[in-house]
């Protein structure tokens, strides 16, 4: 299984998410900002978290429209598995593979702390290792992970059974307590907590690694 | 020839920065301050000397790139 991990200026995630589909026993390819295609064979990409472009505009825009942008976008209408953690999502709702937006935090403070999360499907290859319901402890970091979808947009999210995780206590003022999403075809997930960073006890927590597991072995046997 | 965007969140979405705002100017004192909406203004310098042309490209600039209209509204301004 290959991943491919992009890396645009302003990406700070990018060696942990590298580190966390290699545990998982993925071959990993960084994937610079300026390259405009895709390597071969890959059968993930990673969208890290960070501040690409120093979230100049908006948190996530200018990365969704540079050159490697619109590479990631094509892989994913192919039907390829995309992952995009924090500012990974907030370039993937920009690119428009996820629905929604991400606004400042409705306290204004940025928010870094572990947090419980709800798995709310296990209906995807990113999930499938959890328990339905199952409560993990992810740790978020940001400051733009305000989740905002109109009420259609929502009501279509909650009855396809879309909404990957929630948050146990909301700490951003996201709509319906949304921590992450999934794609229609239910093989991109764009989520704000950073599971990379919880991939062996030695963080302070493995609960991440089970996200990284499912997917190397679905996309082993695919 | 010149163009001005202005960038607003859309009406019914709340500005977490705004209410901010508005707490600040309570606090210091100037009262009935009732809503704050705070938003962007991208200036720009077009080659275009055409004002429909320019308009209609800074249009799609904006449905592109400079809002996200999921969230956002836009006007241009063209002198």
């Amino acid at each position: 299984m290959k991943a491919a991990v992009i890396t645009f200026p302003g990406s700070n995630c990018d060696r942990d998410l590298s580190v966390a589909f290699a545990r998982a026993g993925a071959e990993v390819v960084k994937v610079w900002h300026k390259e405009t295609e895709i390597p071969a064979g890959v059968d993930v990409i990673g969208v890290p978290g960070g501040f690409s472009y120093g979230d100049y505009l908006r948190c996530g825009a200018i990365a969704s429209r540079s050159p490697i942008g619109q590479a990631v976008a094509d892989f994913a209408g192919r039907g390829g598995y995309v992952l995009g953690i924090c500012n990974g999502f907030q370039v993937l709702t920009e690119m428009k593979l996820l629905p929604g937006a991400l606004m400042r935090n409705a306290g204004l403070k940025f928010v870094s702390k572990p947090l419980s999360l709800r798995v709310t499907t296990t209906d995807s290859a990113f999930t499938s290792a959890y328990e339905a319901g199952q409560e993990i402890v992810i740790p978020v970091a940001h400051h733009d992970g305000n989740y905002q979808i109109d009420a259609e947009g929502l009501a279509r999210l909650q009855g396809e059974d879309r909404v990957a995780f929630r948050y146990v206590e909301n700490p951003n003022g996201s709509v319906d307590d949304i921590a992450g999403v999934l794609s229609e075809n239910r093989r991109v997930l764009g989520m704000m907590p950073h599971p990379e960073r919880v991939i062996e006890n030695a963080q302070g927590g493995a609960d991440g690694a089970a996200l990284f597991r499912a997917l190397t072995s679905v996309l082993e046997s695919a | 020839m010149k163009a001005r965007v202005h960038v607003m969140l859309k009406d019914g979405v709340l500005d977490p920065q705004g209410e901010a705002v508005r707490h600040a100017l309570g606090h210091m004192g100037f009262g009935g301050v009732e809503a704050v909406r705070q938003g962007k203004v991208i200036e720009l310098d077009l080659a275009a000397t055409d004002k429909a042309a320019a308009e209609a490209e800074v249009k799609d600039m904006c449905e592109k790139l400079l809002a996200n209209t999921v969230i956002e509204k836009y006007t241009i301004e063209i002198a």
